[in-house]
């Protein structure tokens, strides 16, 4: 086995050393009615030419973005990221070390860390930012989780766009905790309905995504005003990473806790994981917060380093106490986004934002030109929105699958009220040309 | 000897060549940037004229403006501040830094896996669904259980998820139970996700010779309680032998029994937690089954299940079709009882593929391989320090041994001292004062990795550690001396929280 250096002239050394006769002897605490008696039913060892050409084939059964032009998003997004990012993540002394511990030999992973939550603190408008959480549906169930131990209170209220699976997720997170969850409605031209009217001084938050699930862009003053009008905490939702470059920042808006999802910042789609969760907020909720944080200190010599601290809020100090039971976060993709976006910058960043959006309003505009196509949904949007299509999302997307196009997601599970309807996303991925036959796809035209 | 000689070169690790290098903000220039973008082919727009001016922001603070040279040189200077696998020993106990192959590294950046999107329609995810169906499969037969979820993200999240099952198993039954019984050495994940399903936590204590008694939890069990969650082998790297008789009286009272997987490693082709009691367990993908650790994760937590638990699974499962359906794999959001949704897709699925390939490459002598060489080698430095160090439970251990600091207290020398004085012979030390009813716990995991002479050098490490707390104890106490920095002042860093970089006034 080349993963174990174990010639059996060691193992007959280190058995004569520990003073036992077998390997098999070993196992003396294994009372011999427990142990196996015959070997594990798995598949023969493979060779590893033999390894890759079997997952080879695995792979090239899904579909990816070298096969089609790529319109789905939906909480994932295909987005470029330089060769730099997976260069420098690559290395295995980021790879193959663990959870900073020992600061003194860790430090790379936990600057890295610290320049990640200076990152996520400026993007959000906020003042401290942990260090990730494992993807954006967790994510905003541990800021709705927040909110409750902050306010003492358990009522949580979802805005009509906040993801369906986060929605899911945030009802899994909450379920044995007696929290009464409250769905806000949406209107009509796709934002949310106001909130006020579900606020009380039982609320511990509002929970608004932005921009919402069908791409809308939110009021979100509105939401601070509603929650701040019962002293109840705003919780903004990011699942598109990419709109902070745009979009009024969540603090700026009043949000006390902003968090979501960081795929878009130079994580591969890799098939819904690992993502990247984070979490920020307002200094005075800091010893609330769930997860790893690392902060600033010195050595004994007075150099500045850093270190993971404020633990005791966490369970393997706290125990059954803990803000929250996390262990092992996202580190790597962490890393990945800090590379991401320390190559982009903030005008870097402003003109991928924007060239994303001019894709999307060049897309809106040939629907809003092709007879059977519409968009259902008025209020304005990022790089994200809702096609009505003329038969049904189902025979359009087939069409544009016909023509090597993943035409986006087919609402009929998500919004059945929208009719037949598809959310289409256009990152810089999104030539023009693919817009065009996508629109003739969905419009049912010759290609 | 001379301590002049010891502070500069001992063991493996000399005096290197290290780089000094600035937060990315302090080294960002106005008008830097590292990345280029195609030229629009489609009209460019302003974004006030598309969005409300009150949605749109300003400037984006945090970020820095650098080229793609300074970033590369940041990170990779950044890199050789790390201790890693590759680099060495990482004998972090209970963690199982194992050796990550590079192959499946290369296998989990092939486009099908990497640029692929967990909502493309499931006859275009048909490659994705067969993994899972096929890591389920052989997930189950190690384990011994009926059922796997690949879902949870992580170990916690793996126990938060095995946790709800069982509430939902209970309330499902018209119960309402209202604590979980932790033993004394567990991780402490277990009860804060106990807690965070909303149950009181009963801790246990452990026996004399450090393994749970069939006595303590008869005492603690009643109607009432939930479960019990045991990790076997336990963190003293002890084989509860008592487990099926636990089991037992546990079932007896209608409780169940959760198994803690973050020791699976030593039981890989020997035992199986299905046949020893355990009705519901996670993995940690990244322990046993070598995917990397990054750092602090991704990881990946799946749980495995009886079939009395099998209805609360979180959805989606994916499911083989029928050949009347047209055969391949679905996804099915439809089971009524489930604890619900856990993760926004379906799991961390590039460290799925990781543990396949894994699984793949080692077959059923490889796993086997693995406990056994993890169990001989953690034995063996046991035999080599046993003496020296204090060994709080004189048993054969398993994967990992635990030793204390108690040998060395005339000395004032403790467990901090020598795990710092680790890292100037070039290893990165075990884990720490865990579990906590061991007084200066030093808790040592080899793994099956480690080759005999790589344990023997860091077996005289340990040693002349010891012989150092006695010649020459303010060497120790001050370690480490050959790192970039010195000991770090955790103290102030909780006091004074600084957690992000900010302007200079």
């Amino acid at each position: 086995m080349r993963y174990i250096p174990h010639t059996e002239a060691d193992v007959t050394r280190m058995l004569d050393a520990i003073g036992v006769a077998s390997v098999e002897a070993l196992f003396e605490g294994v009372p011999t009615k427990l142990r196996m008696r015959a070997p594990l039913s798995l598949p023969p060892a493979l060779s590893e030419q033999e390894l890759l050409a079997e997952f080879s084939s695995l792979a090239e059964r899904n579909a990816h973005t070298g096969t089609h032009d790529w319109f789905l998003g939906a909480g994932t997004y295909a987005h470029f990221a330089p060769s730099a990012v997976d260069a420098l993540v690559s290395r295995s002394e980021f790879t193959t070390s663990y959870t900073p511990y020992q600061p003194e030999i860790s430090q790379g992973t936990l600057q890295a860390i610290f320049e990640w939550q200076t990152m996520i603190a400026g993007l959000t408008g906020l003042e401290v930012a942990n260090a990730s959480l494992y993807d954006g549906a967790s994510a905003a169930a541990e800021g709705a989780l927040m909110a409750m131990r902050t306010t003492r209170r358990s009522r949580v209220v979802l805005s009509a766009g906040l993801h369906p699976h986060y929605r899911q997720v945030v009802r899994t997170y909450l379920a044995g905790l007696g929290a009464e969850i409250v769905e806000a409605r949406r209107a009509p031209d796709g934002r949310t309905a106001p909130l006020a009217p579900l606020v009380d001084a039982g609320t511990a938050c509002v929970v608004m995504q932005q921009p919402a699930f069908l791409g809308c862009v939110e009021d979100v003053g509105a939401a601070a005003d509603a929650a701040r009008a019962h002293d109840a905490r705003l919780v903004v939702v990011v699942a598109e990473a990419l709109s902070l470059a745009l979009l009024r920042s969540p603090g700026d808006c009043g949000a006390d806790i902003a968090c979501g999802e960081a795929q878009s910042f130079g994580v591969p789609m890799g098939l819904g994981g690992p993502h990247l969760g984070f979490l920020a907020t307002r200094q005075r909720f800091v010893r609330q917060l769930p997860g790893r944080l690392a902060g600033q200190t010195v050595d004994a010599e007075g150099r500045r380093g850093f270190v993971l601290t404020l633990s005791t809020r966490e369970q393997h100090i706290r125990r059954e106490r803990a803000t929250s039971n996390i262990c092992t976060n996202q580190g790597l993709c962490l890393l990945m986004a800090t590379v991401y976006l320390a190559l982009l910058g903030p005008e870097g960043l402003r003109r991928l934002a924007r060239l994303n959006l001019s894709k999307a309003e060049y897309a809106k505009a040939r629907v809003r030109a092709t007879p059977g196509l519409s968009l259902p949904l008025a209020a304005p949007t990022f790089n994200e929105f809702v096609v009505g299509v003329p038969d049904s999302a189902e025979a359009g997307l087939a069409r544009a699958r016909e023509r090597r196009i993943l035409g986006g997601l087919d609402l009929a599970a998500f919004a059945p009220e929208l009719g037949p309807a598809v959310l289409v996303c256009t990152t810089e991925l999104a030539s023009r040309a693919a817009i065009d036959r996508l629109v003739a796809a969905l419009a049912g035209r010759p290609a | 000897m001379s301590t002049a000689d010891r502070r500069d070169r001992v063991g493996n690790a000399t005096r290197g060549f290290a780089y000094e290098e600035p937060l990315l903000f302090e080294r960002s220039r106005p008008g830097r940037e590292g990345f280029s973008l195609p030229a629009s082919d489609v009209p460019d727009v302003e974004p006030s004229e598309h969005l409300p001016p009150e949605a749109l922001r300003d400037a984006i603070p945090g970020l820095p403006e650098l080229s793609e040279v300074d970033v590369v040189r940041h990170f990779t200077r950044l890199s050789t501040w790390n201790a890693a696998v590759d680099l060495g020993l990482y004998p972090l106990g209970s963690c199982t830094m194992k050796y990550n192959p590079k192959v499946n590294e290369k296998i989990a950046r092939l486009p099908g896996f990497a640029n692929a999107h967990p909502l493309q329609p499931i006859p275009l995810l048909q490659g994705f669904l067969e993994l899972c169906f096929e890591l389920e499969r052989q997930l189950a037969e190690i384990t011994g259980m009926d059922r796997v979820t690949l879902q949870p993200a992580a170990g916690a999240q793996g126990e938060l998820a095995g946790v709800m099952m069982i509430r939902a198993y209970h309330a499902h039954r018209g119960e309402r139970r209202t604590r979980v019984l932790v033993p004394d050495s567990a991780h402490g994940t277990n009860p804060a996700s106990a807690a965070r399903n909303g149950y009181e936590v009963v801790s246990i204590p452990s026996g004399e010779d450090g393994l749970l008694h069939p006595e303590p939890v008869a005492a603690a069990m009643s109607e009432d309680v939930a479960a019990l969650m045991i990790t076997n082998p336990s963190t003293l790297g002890l084989f509860e032998e008592h487990i099926a008789r636990i089991a037992e009286i546990v079932h007896a009272k209608g409780g169940l029994v959760y198994g803690d997987g973050a020791n699976l490693n030593a039981l890989l082709g020997i035992a199986r937690p299905g046949d020893l009691g355990i009705d519901v367990m996670h993995l940690n993908l990244h322990k046993t089954f070598s995917t990397p650790h990054g750092g602090g994760g991704p990881g990946a937590g799946p749980v495995g299940v009886k079939q009395l638990l099998a209805p609360y699974l979180p959805t989606p499962v994916v499911r083989r079709r029928e050949a009347s359906e047209g055969g391949g794999f679905a996804l099915d959001e439809d089971l009524p009882h489930s604890i619900g949704r856990l993760h926004a897709n379906t799991g961390n699925a590039g460290m799925l593929v990781r543990a396949l390939a894994y699984l793949r490459s080692l077959g059923p002598d490889g796993l086997r391989r693995c406990a056994e060489m993890a169990v001989l080698n953690a034995n063996y430095l046991l035999a080599r320090l046993r003496g020296v160090y204090a060994l709080p439970y004189d048993r054969r251990v398993m994967h990992e041994c635990v030793l204390s600091d108690r040998n060395l207290a005339d000395t004032g020398v403790t467990t901090l001292d020598v795990a710092k004085r680790l890292i100037d012979y070039g290893y990165h030390p075990p884990t720490v004062y865990f579990p906590l009813i061991v007084h200066g716990a030093i808790m040592i995991e080899p793994t099956e990795s480690e080759s005999l002479e790589g344990l023997d050098r860091f077996a005289e490490a340990m040693l002349a550690i010891a012989s150092e707390a006695r010649e020459d104890p303010d060497l120790v106490r001050s370690a480490p001396h050959h790192t970039r920095l010195a000991r770090l002042d955790e103290t102030r860093a909780a006091r004074q929280p600084v957690l992000r970089w900010q302007p200079p006034e």
